[in-house]
């Protein structure tokens, strides 16, 4: 494993193998590292809200900012006192790649794949992460609209949810292009 | 001069290296490698190895000063000194860190050290073969986001996309690497030029990377050694002294990869704030520099730290971005004249750094005449980034 990625910390080991069943309507293949909602206090509310189909993130009562990935500290005026809201599902195409290189053995058979960075419109720039749902070889554009879709894993043990993205409609026929 | 500054107060006095090979076939151990690039810096600089008295690393390198100064045993061990960071990002802040020891007479003779054997450790480019990640991590990985590659190439996307940057801007600077490669027969890819129609039609690792933008990863060892500028003086090679160096990174950028795609500033090198303070300290200007050399993690990164250390606005990427442009002796910016990361050896760029003293000491395989003023670049994208600037006796 390569420090780079994980950094000094070892993350703890995890119990989510993913059964088989219904991996067909995943966009990646099986096996590739689940999530933990880990460290519970602080990333706990956004996996639970992925469950119910709601993008959770934090933002700090006192001024209204919002923040992602969630700190235990507001950025602003270093409160800990930050609250979870729900926001938006549309965003918008901030950057993106086309992974070609598989790098992990669940991926040998999967690429390419699409990565999306998407920034949430209100949020003051909050971005997320996730894969653009569709033809792998789609003309991916930054600027475009794009709206969550809840990728549940039933089976896994214990059940998550990732959020992944769509396109809302044909780029040349929105308004503002 | 001002009292809180590098500048001409600490030299480079020795170079050492192993030799470099493909990743994984490193013909001994990864420590006994790093001793061996030690004692060559040594002896470049006709110094008794014995007297080191201080160890600086980046990239949590494995090779700790304790093991060092007992292996080697000196005589007192002064200074011991970790660049936090991953990759090489850490690299000249390595070389900042000691020098810096060395003015504030914490030590007197630092070694600046980089030893790797992936297949002893593992490599870099792989992605992690564990079942679940926890906190940003789970943020990334389970989307198949989880290599250096995978990264950075959003960020230069992005920024190719602001710019109106095209593919042969890219090209051009991994052209240069392996242009000067050729004449290095150090560098791995030494004998295995590269063309045009051969960039072009290599795979995709991750858009807007092909397989010839991204580094290589390589087995080996480098050293640095630095004393004071008055002691350099003394010893056995022409001095490179320091004329600055500046680390950092911009506002909120996160130290996790996997959490880099929520940088405020998704589209830098991160060295927008970081070149302007080492210019400061320098006392110098884009203009001043005769010579650069700019780590390539990927061939984006070089272009947005080029940009960011104001060499062209983004807008003239594609006029400035040449090989014709870029290559030793007469291109108006040599760049990469070791071949580097792309096409000499991977060592996390304490290679890209030995060159910039080659160029000083009029020592390239690839030599710029008349060098007396040398930037090399620590990896971009991978904050705290550090970036470092040389001079000759004659820039002082």
């Amino acid at each position: 494993m390569s420090t780079y990625i994980l950094g000094s910390e070892t993350p703890e080991s995890g119990g989510n193998d993913i059964g088989g069943a219904g991996s067909a309507s995943y966009y990646l293949p099986d096996g590739l590292p689940t999530p933990i909602a880990d460290p519970a206090a602080l990333y706990g509310p956004y996996w639970e809200g992925t469950r119910q189909e709601k993008l959770l993130i934090q933002r700090n009562p006192a001024t209204g900012s919002y923040q992602w990935p969630p700190q235990w500290i507001a950025h602003d005026d270093h409160s800990f006192d930050l609250e979870w809201v729900e926001v938006s599902r549309k965003g918008i195409i901030y950057s993106w790649t086309r992974v070609w290189h598989p790098v992990h053995p669940a991926l040998t058979e999967a690429g390419p794949y699409i990565v999306v960075i998407v920034e949430i419109p209100q949020t003051g720039g909050v971005r997320m992460l996730g894969n653009l749902l569709g033809d792998p070889m789609q003309k991916v554009e930054i600027g475009a609209e794009v709206e969550a879709v809840f990728e549940h894993h039933e089976t896994a043990q214990p059940p998550f949810t990732l959020v992944q993205w769509r396109t809302t409609g044909p780029v040349e026929q929105r308004p503002d292009r | 001069m001002n009292d809180r500054s590098l500048r001409g107060r600490v030299a480079v006095a020795g170079i050492g290296e192993t030799a470099y090979y493909r990743h994984s076939q490193a013909p001994e151990p990864e420590f006994v490698m790093c001793l061996k690039a030690i004692l060559a810096a040594c002896a470049d600089a006709e110094i008794d190895p014995h007297d080191i008295d201080g160890f600086a690393s980046f990239s949590e390198d494995r090779n700790d000063p304790m093991a060092l100064a007992a292996a080697l045993g000196i005589h007192e061990l002064r200074f011991s000194n970790m660049q936090w960071g991953g990759g090489g990002g850490g690299v000249a802040g390595a070389l900042a860190n000691a020098a810096a020891a060395i003015v504030a007479g914490l030590a007197d003779c630092v070694v600046v050290h980089r030893a790797l054997a992936q297949g002893q450790f593992g490599r870099f480019g792989q992605g992690p073969r564990i079942a679940g990640v926890p906190r940003e991590f789970a943020l990334s990985l389970p989307y198949g986001q989880m290599s250096p590659a995978q990264f950075f190439a959003p960020m230069v996307m992005r920024f190719m996309h602001e710019h109106g940057i095209g593919q042969e801007a890219l090209r051009a600077i991994a052209m240069a690497s392996y242009h000067h490669a050729q004449a290095n027969p150090r560098a791995v890819m030494y004998g295995k030029p590269l063309t045009e129609e051969k960039y072009d039609a290599s795979r995709w690792i991750a858009e807007p990377f092909h397989l010839f933008d991204c580094c290589m990863e390589n087995d080996g060892a480098a050293a640095i050694i630095l004393v004071s500028a008055e002691r350099a003086r003394d010893l056995a090679q022409t001095p490179a002294f320091v004329l600055g160096a500046a680390m950092g990174s911009s506002h909120r950028a996160p130290s996790s990869p996997a959490a880099s795609f929520a940088i405020p500033d998704l589209a830098t090198s991160q060295f927008k704030p970081v070149a302007k303070r080492l210019y400061a300290m320098a006392g110098i200007g884009a203009q001043d520099i005769d010579v650069v050399q700019c780590y390539e993690n990927f061939t984006g990164g070089v272009l947005m730290s080029l940009v960011e250390h104001g060499f062209f606005k983004p807008e003239e990427a594609a006029e400035f971005l040449t090989l014709e442009n870029l290559v030793a002796p007469t291109g108006k910016l040599p760049l990469n004249t070791s071949g580097g990361n792309l096409a000499e050896c991977y060592m996390h760029g304490l290679g890209l750094q030995i060159e910039a003293v080659r160029q000083i000491r009029g020592q390239s395989t690839s030599q710029v005449q008349g060098a007396n003023v040398a930037l090399a670049v620590g990896g971009p994208m991978s904050p705290p980034v550090s970036t470092i600037v040389y001079g000759s006796e004659a820039a002082l």
